[in-house]
């Protein structure tokens, strides 16, 4: 046990729980000045949360304990997922007890539970997002497990930490696999994250929604608990992109010199992944609920495609 | 009777057998339901599992005992043996069957009007033979143990023989077990080398290379039979839904790992090498097996039959490691061979857990409601607390969720499929990681279907009245499905402790093992390569999980007021919510039917414009059945009516036939 590490890990674990909302509000201010709107404030996610643990709780006549247990389970994973990857520097000490599938399996846990919360009070919503949720998660989650697994190829090993490490000090040499596994990545964060084209975070339509039908029932401490999991999610998914896709400047174990480099690297690097995605969600439109598993599969087909070519190039 | 030394676990093993087979002899006395006699019997029973489970673990890591036993025909002597495979497989019955034991105790007290003397009788003969299986060292004695095994659950399986559907699955069950018999009886024909049936003799005798591959074939045909291998699967989810839920349990759990068990028994101890190719087959039908199996799961709306077909599916995944192992071993990397056999063994050990728990719950839904439709279920978990508690352990368990112990095993298949860039053909490496694929996805859709199976049944509001009436299950079912569910945990929790066991299994079949090639172990943290490779620490995970919820929840309730209110369910302001209008199981599933629609055979009805009574209804059948068994039968009925003309019913007719036929053998054969 080095204290180093200890010390990156405990401040990593609060840095991200305490940022998560501000990336969310970045993000929805670029889309915002994008489509020529007035901008929100960037802290306005804050504000919502602060909102909602001030309002009574109301919750419905029959929920059991699975509908008040799981947002603190979601909260609870997303946290954790926040604990395995690497944000400033590659030495986490708890990331050892938790490589890329367990990282997968934790997104699971926390689905599994948040839809079956939705189906506790037994509406109609609620069990329809259940659903497209649990469907939408089960070509998902393959798709994601593969794009790790070609990461893991290259970099010999499935805890996220050496990944990072190896894909950081690669002497410019080209995996194409990685194109195609980042490609892939990009797809499966929108519709793991409720983005457009896959779900829009922004309304209540029942022919479309997933996301929020999943949470209609929520309020108060609840729902800002699931809010806040949802925004650390989309945090932990850009960061994970991006310390996969574009490494460099991350910092290595114990050099505490490189910090403030590795700060203001994924600064810019966050900065510039929320303004994209912001770009994406500007220039697409919401697909129809039926077309998502098509989307979805060729993000999973297109993984298999580079898994596949690693082969064909190593081989 | 002769001993050899150190066979002393291997006694207290027949002893225990000997046991079951006086409680079952007993039990004989009890013709009819007493609820007393009930408790005492199946609790007896239960004692003797526990014993099992013991005698196997402390008898782990010992040499190789033998027994030959003075039963028997007159110089065929039934030889016993326990080694490390053996002793692992005793440990799953003895720890499986004990909660089912547990549960049956108080479940089948409850049977009104059933014979309980004879379903005492026929449960603890289907115990004894399993274990016997388990410890058979000749062919004689496997196949004797086996069909014992065959009949007494086929026996247990028609328990209720009054409805017709029931005597169909039972037939269907005896059908297919009798055809994988066969093959299995022709394996050990391929195998005997001087004469001698017993398996000392077979792993001497030199065959060649092409016997060595139909022993194999017949193995993985008459295995497969009771396994559940596509397209052999047909009779899990008739036989599976037909018998009573403790022996449903016993037969998913236990009865599927004997074949599990003869499978790896024959190729990795019996058979003098092993080739690649056939673990290429085996990967490829295991991937077949698992994604059919739970893509059919999805669309079950019968509760018991659902979880038939996942036993298919999951039989896919422990065949993945299997298959992975001969791979490995084939291609002559003994320590990858190491990993795929402990990761197919541990999900057999956890298979059997989960799913035994599962379909106790089942069973419990069952009794309480009378429901197996998870269409007339719902809002159980208001009626049947522990229950679904139970329910929802098992349920996270077989979806692989973390740190539960279905996500163990598949972790460790995971890790021994990417290890294929150690192989030097191209086309065998790149194809491994493609299995892995399909493991992913079915342990997503495995989710997905357990969403629905515990949304539907145990969440939302009642769909029928059936369900109000439900009352929780007594002490001996809950403490039953404790032990597995807790069973699960500690095995989710403590895998090093559990592979160190398994450790010993590989060393004795591949002649390689974990320990052997220096590979550190530590309680806390799972490395089963390298610990820069892969490293995996489930208590870790789970103390930091429940410290940051418990955190979490401390925060809220200290940072926030509390008022909370009840009120009707919001839905959007819409007030006239009824039951009705929460998904089905049918609904549920729907995304996946239409995206994989060309694997089912879809029957659907659809209402006209101007039906008074509109009715939606859609079947999803086995394509199996059309393209394989109904050509079989055909083909079947064929031959006979060519046969009945022989048969004409007149001695006359057949005292020439036998005429003839002696001629014939006394002109030809001396």
């Amino acid at each position: 046990m080095n204290w180093d590490g200890a010390l990156n890990q405990f401040v990593q674990a609060l840095l991200v729980v305490a940022a998560a909302p501000l990336l969310l509000g970045w993000v929805n201010a670029c889309r915002a000045w994008l489509q020529n709107k007035r901008a929100p404030s960037l802290l306005q996610p804050y504000r919502m949360l602060r909102k909602l643990l001030q309002k009574d709780a109301v919750l419905a006549e029959n929920a059991s304990w699975v509908f008040r247990f799981a947002p603190y389970m979601l909260f609870g994973c997303m946290w954790l997922a926040a604990c395995i990857v690497p944000v400033l520097a590659t030495d986490l000490p708890f990331a050892r007890a938790a490589d890329v599938i367990a990282l997968v399996g934790v997104f699971a846990v926390a689905r599994v539970f948040i839809s079956l919360a939705a189906m506790d009070v037994g509406t109609a919503f609620g069990t329809l997002g259940a659903r497209r949720e649990m469907f939408i998660g089960a070509l998902a989650e393959p798709a994601l497990l593969i794009i790790f697994f070609n990461l893991s190829l290259i970099s010999q090993s499935t805890s996220l930490n050496t990944i990072v490490e190896t894909l950081a000090h690669r002497e410019l040499a080209i995996y194409p696999s990685l194109a195609f596994a980042a490609v892939a990545f990009v797809m499966v964060l929108l519709a793991e994250n409720a983005r457009i084209p896959v779900d829009n975070p922004a309304t209540h339509l029942e022919l479309t929604m997933v996301h929020e039908a999943l949470i209609l029932e929520y309020s108060a401490r609840h729902l800002a608990l699931i809010e806040w999991a949802s925004a650390l999610k989309l945090f932990v998914y850009c960061t994970i992109g991006v310390a996969c896709f574009l490494p460099w400047g991350i910092a290595e174990a114990g050099d505490w010199g490189a910090l403030p480099l590795a700060l203001a690297a994924m600064l810019l690097k966050l900065a510039v992944a929320g303004a994209g995605l912001a770009v994406l969600e500007t220039v697409s439109a919401k697909m129809r609920i039926f077309r998502v598993p098509e989307f979805v599969a060729t993000a999973f087909m297109l993984a298999m495609l580079g898994l596949l070519l690693h082969f064909v190039i190593e081989g | 009777m002769m001993f050899s030394s150190s066979a002393a676990p291997l006694e207290w093993v027949l002893a225990v057998i000997a046991y079951w087979l006086l409680v079952g002899l007993a039990s004989l006395a009890f013709p009819r339901t007493t609820r007393a006699a009930s408790h005492v019997l199946f609790l007896l029973g239960a004692l003797g599992c526990f014993a099992l489970a013991a005698i196997a673990l402390g008898g782990s890591g010992a040499a190789p005992a033998r027994i030959v036993l003075p039963l028997g025909l007159p110089d065929l002597p039934f030889h016993t043996r326990l080694d490390a495979l053996s002793g692992f497989f005793l440990l799953l019955l003895g720890a499986t069957g004990a909660g089912i034991s547990l549960y049956a105790a108080g479940y089948f007290a409850d049977l009104r009007d059933r014979p309980l003397g004879l379903l005492s009788f026929f449960y603890h003969v289907f115990l004894a033979s399993m274990a016997l299986v388990l410890i058979a060292d000749d062919a004689y004695l496997f196949m004797v143990a086996w069909e014992t095994m065959a009949l007494s659950s086929y026996f247990l399986v028609t328990t209720d023989h009054e409805e017709p559907a029931i005597r169909r699955a039972g037939f269907i069950y005896l059908l297919i077990a009798h055809i994988g018999a066969l093959a299995i009886l022709l394996c050990f024909g391929v195998l005997h080398g001087a004469g001698d049936y017993t398996f000392e003799a077979m792993r001497d005798a030199q065959i060649t290379s092409g016997w060595a591959t139909a022993a194999f074939l017949l193995a993985l045909v008459g295995f497969g039979a009771k396994a559940g291998i596509v397209p052999l699967h047909v009779w899990l989810p008739e036989a599976h839904p037909a018998a009573p839920s403790p022996v449903s349990a016993l037969l998913s759990g236990v009865m599927l790992k004997t074949a599990i068990y003869g499978l790896i028994r024959v190729t990795f101890d019996l058979l003098p090498s092993v080739h690649w190719e056939w673990g290429l087959l085996v990967l490829a039908l295991a991937v077949v097996t698992t994604l059919f199996g739970v893509l059919f799961a999805l669309m079950q709306h019968d509760l018991k039959r659902l979880l038939a077909y996942h036993s298919v599916e999951n039989i896919g995944i422990i065949l993945i490691g299997f298959g992975l192992a001969l791979i490995y071993m084939g291609t002559g990397h003994p320590l990858l061979a190491v990993l795929g056999l402990i990761a197919a063994l541990y999900h057999t050990l956890n298979h059997a857990l989960f799913k035994g728990l599962l379909f106790l719950g089942a069973g419990a839904v069952l009794h309480a409601t009378g429901l197996r439709d998870l269409g007339r279920m719902g809002g159980l978990i208001r009626h049947m607390p522990h229950t679904a508690f139970f329910f929802l352990l098992g349920s996270l368990a077989i979806s692989a969720l973390p740190p539960l112990n279905g996500f163990v095993s598949e972790w460790l298949t995971f890790q021994a499929a990417l290890l294929s860039p150690a192989l030097e053909q191209g086309v065998i490496r790149s194809i491994i990681p493609l299995a892995a694929a399909a493991l992913a996805m079915a342990g997503a859709l495995t989710a997905m279907c357990f969403v629905k199976v515990f949304g539907v049944a145990f969440l939302g509001v009642a769909r029928s009245d059936d369900v109000s009436r439900a009352r929780e299950v007594g002490g001996w079912e809950k403490s039953g499905m404790a032990w597995l569910a807790a069973l699960c945990v500690l095995l989710g929790l403590f895998p090093v402790w559990m592979i160190g066991r398994m450790d010993h299994v590989a060393r004795e079949l591949l002649d390689n093992s974990l320990t052997l090639s220096g590979i550190a172990s530590h309680w806390l943290w799972l490395t089963p390569v390298a610990a820069e490779r892969a490293s995996y620490s489930p208590v870790i995970f789970l103390g930091v999980i429940v410290v940051v919820v418990l955190l979490t929840f401390w925060l809220v309730r200290r940072l926030y007021h509390g008022r909370l209110r009840r009120g009707p369910a919001w839905d959007c302001g819409y007030t006239g919510l009824n039951s009705r209008m929460q998904d089905t199981a049918e609904g549920f599933a729907q995304p996946v039917r239409q995206v994989f629609a060309p694997i089912y055979e879809i029957e659907t009805h659809l209402p006209g414009p101007f039906d008074r009574e509109p009715r939606y209804h859609a079947e999803v059948r086995d394509r199996f059945w059309r393209i394989l068994y109904l050509p079989v039968g055909v083909a079947v009925e064929w031959c006979s009516r060519l046969v009945s003309r022989v048969q004409g019913g007149r001695i006359a007719a057949y005292l020439t036939y036998s005429f003839v036929t002696i001629l014939f053998l006394l002109a030809f054969v001396r």
